[in-house]
């Protein structure tokens, strides 16, 4: 179940997209979702859908790979439909008696759909073409004026960066301890709701002791290899500006422009 | 100047009560005097809970003396100004490879440390392909840690060490959590790293026959160093050595036993081919 989340995995390929500076990704995915919400209308969603399917094309990751990512916020986007559906006011469509639908909700509901899963696809771009490393050294170099009013940037950046590093090994983790239970008769898809957070506990537990110990291990492996925090640190991967970033900037600018241009004028 | 100088350390841990009183002073460490040459192979041997652990983290300073001194270089390992030049020339491998990975991607992890101690970023390229070779993992550079086998994180965990250029790595039991596999490659990089690179190696384990080819072995038993020498004059008492629960190489317990018997065989055979050789000169 775990596996299926493709945010914040980092699909390898070597496409010019891949090539990016990982601030650009970084603010195109902002200034792309932006866009979403001013655009809000049919003719603005064709324009990013082109823009999607571009840059998706170009960095060859399969779009099967992407749509992996949906999966996992399937509920949220059903959720977000029926919500939208039922309770905005408006010419009503259908009545149920207890309830109805209106032209524009089912408008509002659809929009808001799209958006959705634009939004989603558009930041798993962003997390399936950079590596965590990459992203966070980004989002640290994009925050460092923060610096200067006392937010530590660069810690929050590396406990981010660990924090990926140690997804896919405490998921595997999880799943030893639920078979290990399991082997022992342990039953998670059994009974009421309630029934099925009550015995989750018991995974829990273990994992969250597991976790501190591994904390406490790679504390210790960080400070014998000399890390004191971001001072003096030099770079492998040092983050440059190149032509190809100043040109992906112009390109979302542009479309940006665009946007607020439908915008005006519907 | 000698590479580790450890000078009659003493380590306490307490177990408190719920009050934040000390019930009870447990010594990991009572009283070790040591001395480690430039460009030795070192094997520290012990029983769970002999303090093995607790030494090798003293002399990468990631733990303080309650009494004593650990010096590596010369450098004082409770000065703060100098502890992070001995954690460069003295760097650790620990027990399990996933814990000490802190890169998503090989190479940025061998990185970690050449970029904590500011070394350019032209340097760091350089010393990273260097390390990845000289532990034989250059064809993983770009993979992700997690799809390793135990073996090759332990690797690259050395490799990581590798890249800062110390003079001595400490090693923490680093193949307790590897397959036989793992196991050989490990042991054999790191034999490997001691004769090409001349770096001090200080081996803690308990497994005999990673120690056989050691230069010199220390037993730990309850805080002390209760023997000492090379491995064929610490192997060669087999009663003294199973006190300590620790067993010695097969071969070399089997020529005990049988020199029991009353069979001529020489006090410092280790190996079975030692050992087949000698049976064979019997007439």
């Amino acid at each position: 179940m775990m596996r299926e989340i493709t945010i914040g995995q980092y699909y390898r390929a070597d496409s010019v997209i891949h090539k990016l500076d990982p601030r650009t990704k970084i603010m195109g995915t902002i200034l792309f979702i932006i866009s979403l919400f001013i655009g809000k209308s049919i003719p603005a969603y064709v324009v990013s859908v082109i823009l999607l399917a571009v840059v998706i094309k170009i960095s060859t990751v399969p779009f099967s790979y992407m749509v992996r990512g949906l999966k996992a916020v399937f509920a949220i986007l059903m959720f977000s439909l029926v919500i939208n559906m039922f309770f905005i006011p408006g010419d009503v469509i259908v009545d149920f008696g207890f309830a109805d639908i209106s032209r524009e909700g089912v408008q509002t509901a659809v929009f808001m759909a799209i958006r959705l899963v634009f939004l989603i696809l558009g930041s798993s771009m962003m997390t399936l073409t950079t590596t965590p490393n990459q992203l966070t050294d980004g989002m640290e170099k994009l925050l460092n004026p923060l610096k200067k009013i006392k937010i530590p940037v660069h810690e929050i950046a590396m406990m981010m960066s660990i924090a990926l590093r140690f997804i896919p090994i405490l998921t595997e983790e999880l799943d030893k301890i639920m078979k290990a239970q399991m082997a022992r008769g342990a039953e998670y898809d059994q009974g009421n709701l309630i029934k099925k957070i009550k015995s989750v506990v018991p995974v829990l537990v273990p994992l969250f002791i597991s976790s501190v110990r591994r904390a406490n291990d790679l504390a210790m492996a960080m400070e014998s290899r000399c890390y004191h925090g971001g001072e003096g640190r030099t770079k492998m991967k040092p983050l440059l500006y190149e032509k190809r970033d100043y040109i992906s900037y112009a390109l979302i600018l542009g479309y940006l422009a665009i946007m607020i241009a439908i915008r005006i004028r519907m | 100047m000698k590479m580790v100088q450890i000078k009659d350390l003493v380590h306490r841990y307490f177990r408190r009560d719920d009050d934040d009183n000390i019930i009870e002073t447990i010594e990991a460490i009572a009283g070790v005097n040591m001395d480690i040459e430039k460009g030795q192979f070192i094997a520290v041997l012990g029983h769970n809970g002999s303090g093995k652990s607790s030494l090798a983290k003293h002399i990468n300073g990631l733990l303080q003396p309650a009494e004593g001194a650990v010096y590596v270089k010369g450098m004082n390992t409770s000065s703060e100004e100098e502890i992070w030049r001995i954690r460069q020339s003295a760097g650790i491998v620990l027990q399990n490879p996933d814990n000490q990975i802190i890169g998503n991607i090989v190479e940025e992890d061998v990185a970690f440390g050449p970029e904590n101690i500011g070394v350019p970023t032209q340097d760091i390229w350089t010393r990273v392909a260097e390390s990845l070779e000289a532990v034989g993992m250059e064809a993983f550079r770009m993979s992700s840690p997690n799809r390793l086998s135990g073996g090759q994180k332990q690797r690259v965990a050395i490799a990581g060490i590798l890249a800062m250029e110390p003079e001595c790595i400490i090693l923490d039991e680093p193949t307790a959590m590897l397959d036989p596999k793992g196991r050989e490659d490990v042991i054999r990089t790191i034999h490997r790293l001691n004769k090409e690179k001349a770096i001090t190696i200080i081996l803690i384990t308990h497994k005999m026959d990673e120690v056989v080819d050691a230069d010199k072995v220390f037993v730990m038993d309850h805080g002390k160093v209760v023997m000492s020498g090379t491995p064929r004059e610490v192997f060669s008492d087999v009663e003294k050595m199973k006190t300590y629960r620790l067993e010695v190489p097969h071969a070399a317990e089997l020529a005990y036993e049988l020199r029991k018997e009353g069979i001529p065989l020489s006090e410092t055979i280790m190996t079975k081919e030692e050992l087949v050789e000698a049976l064979c000169q019997l007439s």
